[in-house]
């Protein structure tokens, strides 16, 4: 069957999805080095990313087992994350102090 | 394993027998691209840099077109010129000649025009393909081989597929005693300290890092979010939500081996293993980066469909995106069908169709004749 998700490291706290997933679909996967499932909250679409876990406003985003930005909002278990809740840390001239 | 190549005077190894027609300023391109079109075997590098600019960049563009001339996929070259141009034509063509391959020049104000020097250049480079056209492939053992990589227009597949065939392949090359290259430096932010971790020596690391943190604070200096630029819009409709996420899936293209070099924009990679040529994302820079660099070949990965080729290089284009490739196959070479594969396999499959293209095989740019119009990168103003 083919693989729905895909989790890159174990210490990754989102997933990215390898076919377009729906709200409400539940998923098994292995995530923080246990079996876990999670239950879509919103669509996802195909090569698209949802938590695994809760995260915190002002928290990294964990994939590749690196940070990829952080948290704008509240993610709960099974929410999509993407630019709505997620911002890069980087190359970001428009906030005074900016890294770099 | 082997290759059939080109053997050049300074033992380099060509993979194609081209005369380049290189352009030396933006006002010579319409005369470059002419004399290209009358003469079949030649191959254009047109630009639009070469006049009015600061001194840093005329040095940029000198060093690029020098570089990109002795390209060992170049069989003789012919530097075309306007006359009056910041760009010194013989300069170029006297930093071609070193590498000991035949180097003509022309100016159209000294030939009586446009006319004139494109009954002039046309004749010569008629001459030079006619001798070009009697050197032999002969064969060459893989460790002669310089390949380079790309990822563009990318999407979540290319961080997951395709980006990481083209590491295996590079990987595969290396241990053969080959050599690889890559650039991109914007898309190592967020990402950088894993390269660095992979650096020969801790200058290289450092030069690694801080090539990231000069990006870095010129896209900061234009005070906004880089978001749009980079990652582009469709980077972002194809999932990769930030520049950390993207450059992540990015550097994975350059295999895992240790990096033995670190070199500027437009500089030719000395000796073999895997080197960095600082550069932007963006096609036109970039795959110019990787000629000036020496390569024979270039890899290049792509989600969502790239179209690039470069006038001398061949580009082979992979993805691991199969809606991509079905609805994109007039320039999209290779898919990886991962369902089908491992990704180690596809890199040993990848890297067979690299030596059948270095041994003249067409890939689909190149017969479509597709990547025309390169650049070259410069960093201060137009005067």
């Amino acid at each position: 069957m083919k693989q729905k998700v895909v989790v890159l490291n174990s210490r990754d706290n989102v997933a990215t999805a390898l076919v377009s997933l729906r709200a409400g679909d539940i998923l098994e996967l292995e995530a923080g080095g246990e079996t876990r499932t999670v239950k879509l909250t919103g669509d996802v679409p195909f090569g698209h990313k949802f938590s695994l876990f809760e995260i915190e406003p002002d928290s990294p985003v964990i994939k590749y087992g690196e940070v990829i930005g952080l948290a704008t909002a509240m993610i709960n278990t099974g929410d999509y994350v993407h630019i709505h809740n997620l911002v890069s840390a980087r190359g970001r001239g428009d906030l005074k102090g900016g890294k770099g | 394993m082997s290759f059939l190549g080109y053997r050049r005077p300074n033992d380099a190894v060509g993979v194609r027998n081209h005369i380049g027609i290189i352009s030396t300023t933006v006002c010579a391109t319409d005369l470059a691209l002419w004399i290209s079109q009358r003469v079949h075997g030649t191959a254009p590098f047109l630009h639009s840099q070469g006049c009015c600019q600061t001194k840093p960049d005329l040095e940029t563009v000198t060093r690029t077109l020098i570089s990109l001339g002795c390209n060992p996929n170049l069989a003789g070259v012919l530097v075309v010129g306007l006359g009056c141009e910041s760009i010194v034509a013989d300069e170029v063509a006297n930093g071609i000649a070193r590498s000991g391959k035949p180097v003509a020049k022309i100016l159209a104000q000294k030939l009586g025009g446009i006319m004139g020097a494109l009954a002039e250049g046309v004749r010569i480079a008629q001459d030079m393909v006619s001798k070009a056209s009697q050197i032999k492939r002969e064969e060459f053992p893989d460790s002669e081989l310089v390949i380079g990589v790309k990822c563009g227009a990318s999407d979540t597949t290319s961080g997951l597929v395709s980006n990481p065939v083209a590491g295996a392949t590079f990987d595969l090359l290396l241990d053969q005693g080959g050599t690889c290259v890559f650039g991109e430096t914007t898309e190592f932010m967020g990402a950088e300290h894993i390269l660095a971790r992979r650096a020969a020596t801790p200058e290289i690391a450092q030069r690694i890092i801080k090539s990231v943190a000069d990006i870095e604070q010129r896209v900061n200096a234009m005070g906004c979010d880089m978001r749009g630029g980079q990652p582009a819009g469709g980077n972002i409709r194809g999932g990769l939500s930030t520049i950390e996420e993207k450059s992540l899936g990015a550097i994975v293209k350059s295999g895992t081996r240790t990096i033995n070099g670190f070199y500027e924009y437009g500089e030719r990679v000395d000796g073999k293993g895997l080197f960095i040529v600082d550069s932007p994302g963006r096609e036109p820079e970039i795959l110019t980066a990787l000629a000036a660099a020496g390569v024979q070949v270039i890899l290049f990965s792509t989600g969502l469909g790239a179209p690039q080729g470069f006038p001398f290089v061949p580009i082979i284009k992979l993805t691991g995106n199969p809606n991509t490739y079905q609805g994109l196959s007039d320039y999209i070479d290779i898919f990886i069908d991962i369902e089908n594969s491992t990704i180690v396999q596809a890199g040993q499959e990848l890297y067979q169709e690299a030596l059948r293209v270095a041994s003249g095989k067409q890939t689909k740019a190149e017969i479509i004749n597709y990547g025309c119009f390169p650049n070259i990168l410069t960093v201060g103003p137009i005067i």
